[in-house]
């Protein structure tokens, strides 16, 4: 009884990118207890669209309790959100879900954090809980967004599989840091304050060919994205005997684990569901990826 | 004082207010945001003799006004169901209907026979109108033959009084109605979901990988209270309406066409009070309009 929808303001709203926005709310009680991974369920303010929008949480502000979601234009409960700008309200409900095991990479271990697409934003959150190595892969299509972020708590890799993005990004070495920096990205101010969009590597191709490519290694891999590069980040990280988590999406109507809409196949019969199947909203929708099939 | 009470089949409800099934597991989720005792009843989700797998995903599918579903009655079997969810449900002061499916009369009635045994089942509600099963569900419940059969073998294994959930897809539901009640049926509750198909027209194939689904919400509320009307005239049996309930006034409506009670399904998704708001609501209805007895407004408009 003590959890219910919370009103929460919208405080400011950005595109980012071609359909991908970005937009804080202040919303106390979710940044207080979210975790990386977790996601809120975001309802329309048009009656007639009966069904929250799942929603990951991109960051946390517990100190001003304000959350932060990115996310993409995929029709027109999520077109009504990008046009909220500041003072409106939206009703939330959340942090619902697990997010991802932090503990499993502490001081000493190194994690490789792979987010494709619309799967980049719960990474920079995670970026900053982790207390380990954090080595970020992120795969672009068509545009970068959050590199700055990305960048800022760990060594950002960046995939890219179009040629034209590939193209566009002009790198250069910079002899000091030997990191690459896109030229004409970095503000004038910021330059001179030394501040710089930096990362490691750019590889052209997708997020394992970036990982080959840059030799990295890690003890655990924390994913999200489209099914097919969590199938193949599955695979790599049993070959090489890496401990994997799988962040996984579904279309959901409650959100909180009664419909049963928002299922995936699981290796082994699930004690809730008594089938192979297990609810993304509630058991995930962070897996190890050994629990789940894909 | 206002009277919200009402009589099921010899059960008696504190209000008339009770919960779709399918749309509320069994309470548990729903019980972190609502005192599952303030309900008139938990209707939980479709229980069948063994686990239901259920079908494949995506499932769901918003449309204006509503929603699609293609669940497939996915369910964790009634030995489950009798050791983890009844326990739960026995906590609370509210009454338990027990939604039952199945794919053979065996099966429904393997079931029925198994919670004639648990002492916390108030009422059974028979699902034979699942339109997204390819045996069971709805292929029981579109003649009115099979309906009266059904319904008479159930009866003749249910400890509890028998609540037959009707499809509305069919030409004329008042003669399932009076098939159902011709069979024993102690109550009737109505309308499940309407056949349905979405179209993606962005991967240009179906919203839902069942192709059809079943569509609620408010866009099927007036096709509800219609049926609720005509059935009302058709049986003497107590009607449980629902379609597309999301506030008191669409409950009212079920019930002035003659239902004694509602059912709150798809708008639980959108927000998991509303079962509260729409009790609250009634009891405000009642006080305004000066109504001391809610059973005298059942059916009162003709």
């Amino acid at each position: 009884m003590e959890k219910s929808i919370l009103r929460a303001s919208v405080l400011s709203q950005e595109q980012i990118a071609d359909q991908i926005y970005s937009m804080w709310l202040q919303a106390d009680a979710i940044a207080k207890s979210a975790v990386p991974g977790q996601f809120v369920s975001v309802y329309s303010n048009d009656s007639g669209r009966m069904l929250p929008r799942p929603i990951s949480i991109c960051e946390a502000d517990r100190d001003n309790g304000r959350i932060r979601l990115v996310y993409r234009v995929a029709g027109k409960g999520t077109a009504e959100f990008a046009g909220c700008q500041a003072m409106d309200t939206l009703d939330l409900l959340g942090p619902l879900g697990n997010g991802f095991p932090l503990e499993r990479c502490p001081a000493g271990r190194s994690a490789f954090l792979i987010g494709g697409g619309i799967g980049i934003p719960p990474m920079v959150e995670l970026s900053k809980r982790l207390e380990g190595r954090v080595q970020v892969i992120a795969g672009y299509r068509d545009e970068l967004f959050l590199t700055d972020e990305l960048a800022a708590n760990g060594e950002l890799y960046l995939s890219v599989e179009k040629d034209d993005l590939f193209k566009n990004l002009s790198v250069g070495a910079d002899a000091e840091t030997d990191r690459f920096l896109i030229e004409g990205t970095v503000p004038e101010q910021q330059e001179d304050a030394g501040i710089r969009s930096v990362w490691h590597g750019v590889t052209h191709g997708n997020v394992l060919d970036c990982i080959r490519e840059n030799q990295l290694q890690a003890d655990v891999i924390y994913a999200c994205g489209p099914t097919p590069m969590l199938r193949a980040i599955k695979a790599y990280a049993q070959e090489k005997g890496i401990e994997c988590y799988l962040s996984l999406e579904q279309r959901m109507a409650c959100g909180i684990g009664a419909c049963l809409a928002c299922v995936c196949e699981s290796a082994e019969v699930d004690a809730h569901s008594q089938v192979k199947n297990k609810r993304i909203c509630k058991e995930g929708p962070v897996f190890a990826a050994d629990e789940v099939i894909l | 004082m206002i009277n919200t009470k009402v009589t099921i089949a010899g059960v008696e409800l504190k209000n008339p207010v009770m919960t779709a099934s399918g749309t509320f597991g069994s309470g548990m989720e729903y019980g972190e945001f609502v005192d599952l005792s303030r309900l008139g009843a938990v209707v939980t989700k479709g229980v069948a003799n063994v686990p239901w797998q259920g079908n494949p995903t995506p499932r769901v599918a918003e449309i204006r006004g509503g929603m699609m579903n293609a669940i497939g009655l996915q369910n964790p079997g009634i030995e489950t169901f009798c050791s983890r969810d009844l326990p739960f449900l026995a906590d609370y002061d509210t009454a338990v209907v027990v939604n039952v499916c199945g794919r053979t009369t065996e099966d429904y009635v393997e079931v029925v026979e198994r919670l004639s045994e648990e002492k916390t089942v108030d009422l059974l509600e028979i699902n034979i109108s699942c339109p997204n099963v390819k045996c069971g569900g709805i292929s029981f419940g579109q003649n009115p033959d099979s309906v009266e059969a059904i319904t008479r073998e159930i009866k003749k294994h249910a400890k509890q009084p028998v609540i037959m959930k009707l499809s509305p897809n069919v030409t004329d539901i008042t003669e399932l109605a009076r098939a159902a009640e011709a069979g024993g049926a102690d109550a009737l509750s109505m309308i499940n979901t309407l056949t349905g198909m979405k179209i993606d027209v962005n991967r240009r194939t179906f919203a839902l990988a069942n192709r059809t689904g079943g569509v609620s919400g408010p866009a099927i509320h007036p096709i509800a209270v219609r049926m609720v009307y005509q059935s009302a005239q058709a049986v003497k049996i107590p009607i449980i309406g629902m379609g597309g309930v999301t506030c008191a006034e669409d409950a009212l409506e079920f019930i002035l066409a003659g239902a004694t009670a509602v059912a709150v399904g798809t708008a639980n998704f959108r927000n998991p009070r509303t079962v509260i708001d729409v009790i609250e609501g009634i009891e405000d209805y009642m006080c305004r309009q000066k109504v001391e007895d809610i059973r005298t407004l059942t059916g009162a408009v003709r």
